[in-house]
């Protein structure tokens, strides 16, 4: 098995990535076999409303093609190769003594409609738009078998946003460009949105119940952002969540394509590690201030659009129902006794 | 106006039902399994042995699945094998993603069965089914 990490790092206010390190392990098991991931880094930031997702595949060694399927949450208005500092330089941030920080990046892919192809050294990125069976019968067509949770997991992000990215890496080009096993190729995504999320339940696919899902997702938000489900729980740790310092910061600034960076951001990192059974849920990030993540976001309301919630609509309507009805009601119920009381009048 | 006696009609009726069932005998035993989301609905299916049954499969997934029945020999032959398509034997049924496929089969006899897709990792997923010969 191969691994593919992803590393992703980035910068400024709310983030909401769903492109979590695609390379969720397993994502689509290729002619030459499955691929598999270790650990994926990724980093998720939002600001001004776009999200800026950067994540890393890295050259396993190998031949052939294998790739990765990552949910984005709209579609893309660049995706480019990241600089090769920011991903390094999170990990530098929140763990000093990491000797070299990897994430695995899985390799998937899916298809429908092609709304952006890139070639980004040995990586041909796919941006797809597209339901389940769509991107199924790309990835099919492209020569790759989904594993069997594939229709479902598929499905589960089309209905809230049909944008894929798809990510097949060219072993065999790499190892012709001199990559060595363990070089990552840093992808840079920039999604305006205004609703952004990390995928997190595609980092399972292909894995079975007792498998093991390892990941760092890195989020840089304006201001502290609220998390749900509660990144404390069901194989969740909020490693660090604090001000970002000046120096990460300026430094992550000064690499390629990061000069967007904020003067100040919120540095949240959390840490996945769980059964794969057990993962099926997204990482909803409300970084608006509001505090109210959503739970469609996070997967865990029902398919479809999902009204806001305006709880005091329903005590307004039942004030006005109780206000209204009741004099209406007691109003008829006395006028009907006072008549019942009234003496027929004198010679009837 | 002619008179048709009680039993005559009685005999009339039976023999037109006698036809019908026989008739209806003529034709294989319809049964559709749908495959969703890599999982075989119904997974427990009842059918007699001698007859033909014909045994619709719709694939409503974009991945493409298989359909194998037979008993724990076969399953385990299926298990280790390399065949990656499957046309040759109606109890062993390749289904390509989003499509459907129909197969007709006679039991010579009565058991337990399996029916299983033996494509990487669909069987742990749980692509079982348990067919009764009665």
């Amino acid at each position: 098995m191969r691994r593919l990490t992803a590393i992703a790092a980035t910068v400024v206010a709310t983030l909401l990535l769903t492109a979590g390190p695609a390379f969720a392990c397993g994502g689509l098991i290729g002619p030459n076999g499955a691929v598999n991931l270790l650990r994926t880094t990724t980093l998720a930031a939002y600001h001004d409303g776009v999200e800026h997702y950067i994540t890393a595949f890295q050259f396993a060694g190998g031949g052939g093609q294998f790739g990765s399927i990552v949910p984005l949450p709209g579609i893309p208005t660049k995706v480019e190769r990241g600089g090769d500092w920011t991903l390094q330089r999170l990990v530098r941030e929140t763990d000093p003594p990491v000797p070299a920080a990897f994430l695995s990046a899985g390799a998937t892919r899916d298809a429908a409609q092609v709304i952006l192809q890139v070639r980004i050294d040995a990586l041909d990125i796919t941006v797809l738009k597209g339901g389940g069976d769509e991107v199924g019968a790309w990835a099919k067509d492209h020569g790759f078998r989904l594993p069997p949770d594939a229709p479902e997991v598929l499905d589960f992000y089309a209905n809230r946003s049909p944008i894929f990215l798809a990510a097949v890496f060219d072993a065999d080009a790499a190892r012709a460009r001199g990559q060595s096993i363990g070089d990552g190729t840093p992808v840079h995504i920039t999604i305006p949105t205004a609703n952004p999320w990390v995928p997190l339940r595609i980092l399972a696919l292909g894995k079975t119940a007792g498998e093991k899902v390892e990941a760092d997702v890195y989020l840089l938000n304006d201001r502290q952002p609220a998390l749900l489900p509660d990144p404390n729980a069901n194989g969740l740790t909020l490693q660090v969540s604090e001000p970002a310092s000046a120096s990460l910061l300026r430094d992550l600034r000064s690499d390629k394509g990061m000069g967007w960076i904020p003067q100040h951001a919120w540095l949240s990192k959390i840490r996945i590690d769980g059964d794969a059974s057990a993962l099926r849920f997204d990482l909803a990030i409300d970084a608006s201030g509001r505090g109210q993540p959503s739970l469609r976001d996070a997967g865990l309301a029902p398919f479809g659009p999902m009204r806001p919630p305006v709880p005091w609509v329903g005590w307004v309507l039942l004030l006005a129902a109780v206000g209204i009805g009741l004099p209406v009601v007691g109003g008829a119920y006395l006028a009907r006794v006072a008549t019942r009381r009234t003496p027929p009048p004198a010679g009837a | 106006m002619p008179t048709v006696s009680r039993r005559a009609v009685a005999v009339l009726l039976g023999a037109m039902l006698v036809a019908l069932l026989s008739g209806c005998g003529a034709s294989p035993m319809r049964i559709q399994i749908v495959i969703h989301y890599s999982h075989y609905d119904p997974s427990r299916l009842t059918v007699p042995h001698g007859v033909p049954v014909t045994f619709v499969i719709v694939n409503t997934d974009p991945i493409d699945h298989e359909w194998i029945v037979g008993d724990a020999g076969l399953q385990q032959r299926h298990r280790t094998g390399t065949e990656p398509v499957h046309n040759a034997r109606p109890t062993e049924i390749t289904i390509p993603a989003l499509t459907t496929r129909e197969t007709t089969i006679t039991f010579d006899k009565p058991g337990l069965l399996q029916y299983i897709c033996h494509l990487p990792k669909h069987e742990d997923y749980g692509m079982v089914g348990w067919l009764t010969v009665t």
